[in-house]
């Protein structure tokens, strides 16, 4: 019993940083354009699926693969972020923009299933199905790997924010777009830019998410919901809180398979409303979620 | 003064000629296939109604209002199975499915009314999944399988006659009851809550009582249209009962038609449901009306993004006004302030900080460009 347990927590840390990975792109998004991304779980999907194409097509790595899908989603984002959200503005802007990503999923998921059909895919490679042992526990290779990407890559968003000027820009406009603008930065590159790395990053958890599941276009409807529990637990905008969030949800939910699988999903949520019900910004939000 | 009784008659025969084409449609149309889009459109019209009681009025966008509608069909299908109701009788557990409604709201909202913006709507989306998933794994509500109703006795000829009339009357209720909160002062504190709830509850506005009375409003209305939508498809899954669609559909339907208004929510629904229906009857594979739906969507928030009637009233009252002074007599001084704003670039960068001061202006003049 305690062997499962432990196995569980270790399980659901690894599975964790996969989270973690999708669910930074939707929390820096929401920090600088202050809107919710529901295309988010459909583009990791679509991330999932270019990793499959150019794996299957031209058999390229899925790691190595990565060095095109996150340019190619990077731009998709940006594309997203100037023809559609750029636009909007307004006392309904917050539920305008929910409107828009929902828009902009189901076109996605529509063309998804046009080229690639509702039968689920795997991502496969060599050590996807492999694993070490390692002191006791069957560790797989994929969420070794997959846990190192995600931490190199969150280490990475950090020092883009906190090391460079575009995110000296990017933090200012978090804390104050008009502030922001009067100093001269350009938000609206900057939001661009932003919602174009969020998207990016999400290249990389759509292809670790494919190579641990199976997927097929509908599954970004139940991955949107699992993320936006994670960014708001860990307080909105918060990239360090997304990551304690979803290693804590995924644990959670992998220690609770242990006595009933059928009922891991909801303690997902459950855990989600109690938490709010104590601490409505989320385990690291600044501002209160309660301020208008 | 002749100008205001002259409309008034004009619009009491516009209801009147309304209410005669409503009746007599299935009349006129007696095909099951068209009385089903009406059947399909009406109850649509109920619940985005009833949706935007609260969360038009009140500015809470809730995307949880299937777990109403799921469970107002469930609590019918359950309690027919166990306490062996069968035939017409079915039709008496409505308003069990109506209280079902309103019970479930009462903890729903005490929770998820005590954050604004978006964790409240992604508390009702979490709140959404644990119903469809506790609909999965209860052995009451039968699993993926789902709860089938009883056989009604009706000929197949009459059976979506009955049911036009029946989802008629709950459309009309839903409409009514909507007119009457929006012109009680209960539907004012409801909109101060949407403007400003700080400033609501600092003039007095028990703002948490009033979020709930209406949350509770809402859910009891979808959980009753609920139960008759079980009813007239005679079987619910988990997922038909809690789809996630059926949210964002409410959503687009009151955006189309035009937020908070009372006429909006109904045209969004006339227009966007029966398209649905047949998208879906005629792409049987779903794909490519998933594609046009999507696309539908971005037209409609970058064409008319304040719906349909605020956009054609203010279209109206420009034609109307047309000539006459810029400044307006000062009795008149507040609907001439939509003309202006209307004119206000809404694409322009600088509309952020314009943004900042526009509550100031409108707590004053109150909310401009409103029309019922």
């Amino acid at each position: 019993m305690a062997r499962q347990i432990y196995q569980a927590i270790v399980d659901g840390i690894l599975v964790g940083g996969v989270y973690a990975l999708m669910a930074v792109g939707l929390t820096l998004i929401f920090g600088v354009l202050d809107i919710i991304n529901i295309a988010q779980g459909v583009l990791v999907i679509l991330g999932a699926y270019l990793s499959y194409s150019l794996e299957t097509r031209l058999h390229v790595d899925l790691f190595l693969g990565l060095l095109i899908t996150i340019p190619v989603m990077f731009v998709i984002g940006v594309f997203i972020q100037w023809a559609f959200i750029r636009r909007l503005r307004g006392r309904e802007r917050t539920s305008m923009t929910l409107l828009v990503t929902y828009a902009v999923a189901l076109i996605i998921e529509g063309i998804l299933y046009e080229i690639y059909g509702p039968n689920p895919k795997q991502l496969t490679a060599s050590y996807v199905q492999s694993s070490v042992h390692v002191f006791g526990f069957y560790l797989p290779y994929i969420y070794l790997y997959g846990f190192a990407l995600a931490l190199v890559l969150i280490a990475a968003i950090y020092l883009l924010l906190y090391r460079t000027t575009f995110g000296r820009s990017v933090r200012a406009t978090m804390q104050d777009h008009t502030a922001a603008r009067l100093i001269g930065i350009e938000v609206n590159r900057v939001a661009a830019l932003t919602f174009g790395v969020g998207v990016g990053v999400t290249a990389a958890g759509g292809m670790l998410f494919g190579a641990t599941n199976a997927f097929n276009p509908n599954s970004g409807y139940d991955l949107i919901s699992r993320l936006l529990a994670i960014i708001i637990l860990g307080g909105l905008g918060s990239i360090g809180g997304a990551l304690a969030a979803s290693v804590f949800m995924l644990t959670l939910e992998s220690l609770v398979d242990i006595w009933s699988p059928e009922w891991a999903i909801v303690v997902f949520y459950a855990a989600l409303v109690l938490v709010l019900v104590i601490r409505p910004t989320g385990f690291f939000g600044r501002q209160p979620v309660r301020a208008q | 003064m002749g100008s205001v009784s002259r409309r008034r008659a004009a619009a009491g025969l516009a209801l009147v000629l309304l209410a005669a084409a409503a009746i007599g449609f299935p009349v006129v149309f007696s095909s099951p296939v068209v009385t089903n889009y009406a059947i399909y459109a009406l109850i649509f019209i109920a619940v985005v109604t009833a949706w935007n009681m609260f969360s038009g009025f009140s500015g809470y966008i809730s995307l949880g209002q299937a777990v109403f509608f799921g469970s107002g069909a469930y609590a019918v299908g359950i309690a027919a199975r166990d306490w062996h109701i069968t035939g017409v009788g079915v039709f008496a557990l409505l308003p069990l499915a109506a209280v079902v409604g309103a019970v479930i709201a009462v903890p729903f909202g005490l929770v998820a009314l005590r954050v604004r913006r978006h964790t409240f709507i992604v508390i009702t989306i979490a709140v959404f999944f644990i119903f469809q998933l506790m609909a999965y794994n209860f052995s009451f509500t039968g699993g993926s399988v789902g709860v089938s109703a009883p056989f009604l006795p009706w000929s197949p000829t009459t059976f979506n006659d009955r049911f036009y009339y029946l989802t008629l009357g709950c459309a009309v209720v839903a409409v009514v009851l909507a007119v009457l909160v929006r012109r009680a002062r209960f539907g004012l504190r409801l909109r101060a809550i949407r403007d400003d709830e700080d400033r609501a509850r600092g003039l007095g506005v028990r703002t948490m009582r009033v979020k709930l009375a209406a949350f509770v409003l809402s859910a009891t209305i979808t959980g009753l249209v609920g139960g008759v939508w079980f009813l007239y498809l005679t079987q619910v899954q988990p997922p038909s009962g809690f789809d996630p669609l059926f949210d964002l559909s409410l959503v687009l339907m009151a955006f189309l038609g035009g937020l908070g208004t009372i006429s909006g929510p109904i045209i969004g629904a006339l227009i966007i449901e029966p398209g649905q229906l047949y998208l879906t009857i005629k792409y049987t594979n779903g794909y490519l009306s998933e594609i046009l739906l999507g696309a539908l969507f971005l037209a409609i928030v970058i064409f008319v993004p304040r719906g349909i009637v605020p956009t054609t009233g203010e279209w109206l009252k420009r034609v109307r006004t047309r000539g006459q002074s810029a400044i307006p007599p000062a009795s008149q001084r507040a609907p001439a302030a939509t003309g202006l704003r209307s004119k206000e670039p809404a694409t322009s960068d600088e509309g952020r900080s314009r943004l900042k001061r526009r509550p100031e202006a409108s707590g004053k003049t109150g909310r401009a460009g409103e029309k019922i």
